[in-house]
């Protein structure tokens, strides 16, 4: 139809080999930074044997989501135990919390810039759609260009994938605060800092934990996703059961992944609903 | 008494060129012009006033009238566009954010806020302490100050609670008791009891009296109504569009009006708490004595056409009510004998009020066993001086009907109200 083809993926290849060559110390330093959060987490849970890290995680359970729900984690553990996928369960899980640590470290604090500032909002919500409007798939392509192939390009694109959520409930929270609260806090001579952490955080706690909730349970499908650029764990099962058609094995790393699903789920929601308990 | 706040010219446009604004209304323009023409909003324009140590100071007005904007740029919650704030002697619009929240801490006890503000993720006792910690106070010494504040204000027991099992009232006591925790003196109130149900609102103003009577804060209250305005202020601000149309005693308010806007206001009050059992009543149509036999009783009712008779002894001490169908029944019963005394039991009591209860409590007792029967109105000594009917009581809420009765002739005068503060001076700073 056009004489004439807009050269985008000349544009893009040039873009990004700039980007490598002259920021390849971020590239690197990053790159380890994550290596080395997956391998601590993966190896610490690996170092105790599966029975003390399946009840250290049942526990957890109870004491966030009560007995019923620690019951089905106990069994769902064992389970993944049995069947063989104890290794790849841990791997996952610690690709998972490598990411999500990340997006704490970065998205508490976007959100609470958000919450704070208009313009930072206007700037940010665009950004946010476009990046939650995009298929999850696409997010590997500049993790894969960035970070070749493995667990780091993994992490990033989950980290990535995931970040949207908290940033904005974390927003959404701090700016659905009664703004009475507000001026209670200012009419008192509360510093900006005694504010945050005294009234804002404190009263918008159930959404933000919310926005993890969600954060964790995206982060947790992409990094199956992300086993198609080699990052490993229980997702290398399932997409090893596609490839080679093995209905059985792909289904039961599915399982994991839902039974995965569900510990992380039931913990993080006990977050946000957990009555404070009395002090004093 | 000295000033405690001294507020001059002090003007609040909501918009991005205030001044553009404040220019348009000193050369005349009205705020929707300027609403219109700049799309800014003035809240306040050029209102002066002073407020004096100890002394309940009252922002009246309707909505939009700009009165809560003015409480909350006395402590700058609201940047002021123009005019000074004098805080005992300091110029607060002068601060930077530092001195601001320092002079805050030391001069305001915070706010408290028709919707209590009471943070929801702590117990009473931090939320009662959340001042003092703020300013860094330690723990101990806090909590006991705070103990001792949620006893004055009745919430003790109460220290562990969380604000989600509290009714409205008891959240208000926390609000109030966080104010009170901090060691200032101005309290800022908005609308503080407007949200409560009218029975714990009579209960709070009055509460709100005492511990004035005891604390001596210097308070300024915002509210919409003026029955409250004339219980709780020393001196009330009538606010319309902005400016501030009258400053002066409820009586002086009642009695001078400064102009239409007020006058109006002032008649719109709520009547039943102005006017008094006195100012309604009757003189007594008839009442029999307690010497009078049945029958003659039963005559006097058939005469004057009444469902019941008030029966008072000849020093007109009040001793009951007849009623009519009874009588009738107990003379039927007896028809046959010569002569029979009046029975004990055919005396009921009446409802009694005195000449200067208030009518919204006379309003109260037309339920139950008096519903068809006159209110007596006594004076302290239980002597009769007259009854209240149903459509006396009625007109008079009504509209300003005035029974033809010369003797209660200087009581219809509202400013005779038993809640008008005493001790007013004519300070219309305006």
């Amino acid at each position: 139809m056009f004489p004439y083809r807009i050269p985008l993926r000349d544009w893009i290849t040039a873009a990004v080999e700039y980007l490598e060559t002259e920021f390849a110390f971020f590239f690197d330093g990053f790159s380890a930074l994550i290596f080395f959060l997956v391998n601590n987490f993966k190896d610490g849970m690996l170092f105790l044997h599966p029975l003390v890290l399946i009840i250290i995680i049942t526990a957890i359970t109870w004491y966030m989501a009560g007995w019923k729900n620690s019951i089905i984690a106990f069994l769902g553990l064992l389970l993944s135990e049995n069947i063989g996928l104890w290794e790849p369960f841990v791997e996952t899980l610690a690709l998972v919390l490598t990411a999500e640590l990340l997006v704490v470290i970065l998205g508490l604090p976007l959100g609470i810039w958000a919450a704070r500032s208009d313009r930072v909002n206007e700037v940010l919500r665009p950004i946010l759609d476009f990046m939650q409007t995009m298929p999850a798939f696409v997010y590997l392509i500049p993790a894969v260009m960035f970070f070749g192939l493995g667990l780091v390009p993994g992490v990033v694109a989950t980290f990535v994938f995931a970040l949207p959520p908290l940033i904005r409930l974390t927003n959404l929270g701090i700016r659905q605060v009664p703004h009475e609260l507000v001026e209670a806090a200012d009419a008192f001579g509360a510093t900006s800092m005694q504010k945050l952490l005294k009234v804002q955080m404190p009263v918008a706690k159930a959404t933000i934990l919310a926005g993890l909730n969600q954060s964790i349970m995206l982060g947790l499908s992409m990094v199956v996703i992300a086993a198609m650029i080699g990052a490993g764990g229980l997702g290398a099962d399932v997409l090893r059961g596609i490839q080679r058609l093995q209905v059985g094995q792909g289904f039961e790393a599915g399982l994991v992944v839902v039974i995965l699903a569900i510990i992380l789920d039931r913990i993080t929601a006990g977050f946000g609903s957990r009555k404070k308990a009395n002090s004093a | 008494m000295e000033d405690k706040i001294v507020v001059k010219n002090l003007s609040k446009v909501f918009g991005k060129n205030p001044d553009k604004a404040l220019k348009a209304l000193k050369e005349g323009k009205s705020k929707e012009d300027i609403l219109r023409d700049q799309k800014q909003m003035v809240g306040v324009y050029d209102v002066s006033f002073s407020v004096k140590k100890s002394e309940i100071f009252v922002l009246m007005g309707l909505s939009g009238s700009g009165k809560s904007t003015l409480q909350r740029l006395i402590n700058r919650l609201h940047e002021p566009s123009s005019g000074e704030i004098i805080v005992e002697g300091t110029d607060i619009t002068k601060l930077d954010s530092k001195d601001l929240r320092n002079f805050r801490r030391k001069h305001f006890c915070g706010m408290v806020f028709q919707n209590f503000a009471v943070l929801p993720h702590r117990t009473v006792l931090e939320n009662v302490e959340f001042g003092l910690e703020l300013q860094g106070v330690d723990k101990d010494k806090r909590r006991e100050k705070s103990r001792e504040i949620i006893k004055i204000v009745g919430l003790e027991g109460n220290e562990n609670s969380m604000p989600s099992e509290l009714s409205g009232g008891m959240l208000q006591r926390v609000g109030l008791a966080r104010g009170l925790t901090v060691d200032a003196d101005i309290m800022l109130m908005d609308e503080a009891f407007s949200a409560l149900d009218p029975l714990i609102r009579t209960q709070m103003q009055n509460e709100l009296l005492e511990l004035q009577d005891r604390m001596q804060k210097t308070i300024i209250f915002v509210t919409h109504d003026l029955d409250e305005a004339f219980k709780l202020g020393n001196r009330i601000a009538i606010m319309y569009d902005g400016r501030i149309v009258q400053i002066g005693t409820a009586e002086e308010i009642i009695s001078r009006p400064a102009n239409d806007y007020v006058k109006a206001f002032v008649e719109d009050m709520n009547r039943s708490t102005v006017l008094t059992a006195g100012t309604v009543m009757h003189p007594p149509q008839e009442t029999a004595f307690t010497r009078d036999g049945p029958r003659t009783i039963a005559r006097k009712i058939r005469k004057n056409a009444l469902t019941g008779i008030l029966v008072i002894t000849t020093k007109r001490e009040l001793r009951g009510y007849v009623r009519a169908k009874e009588l009738a029944e107990y003379i039927k019963k007896n028809e046959d004998k010569e002569d029979i005394s009046f029975d004990k039991s055919l005396l009921h009591k009446p409802a009694q009020v005195y000449e200067d209860t208030p009518l919204n409590e006379v309003i109260n007792l037309y339920s139950g066993d008096h519903k068809f029967g006159p209110i007596a109105v006594t004076d302290k000594d239980n002597k009769l001086k007259g009854v209240i009917v149903r459509g006396a009581l009625i007109a008079a809420l009504s509209e300003s009907y005035r029974p033809d009765f010369p003797e209660n002739a200087e009581n219809t005068e509202p400013a005779e109200s038993p809640e008008t503060p005493e001790g007013s001076e004519n300070t219309n700073t305006k």
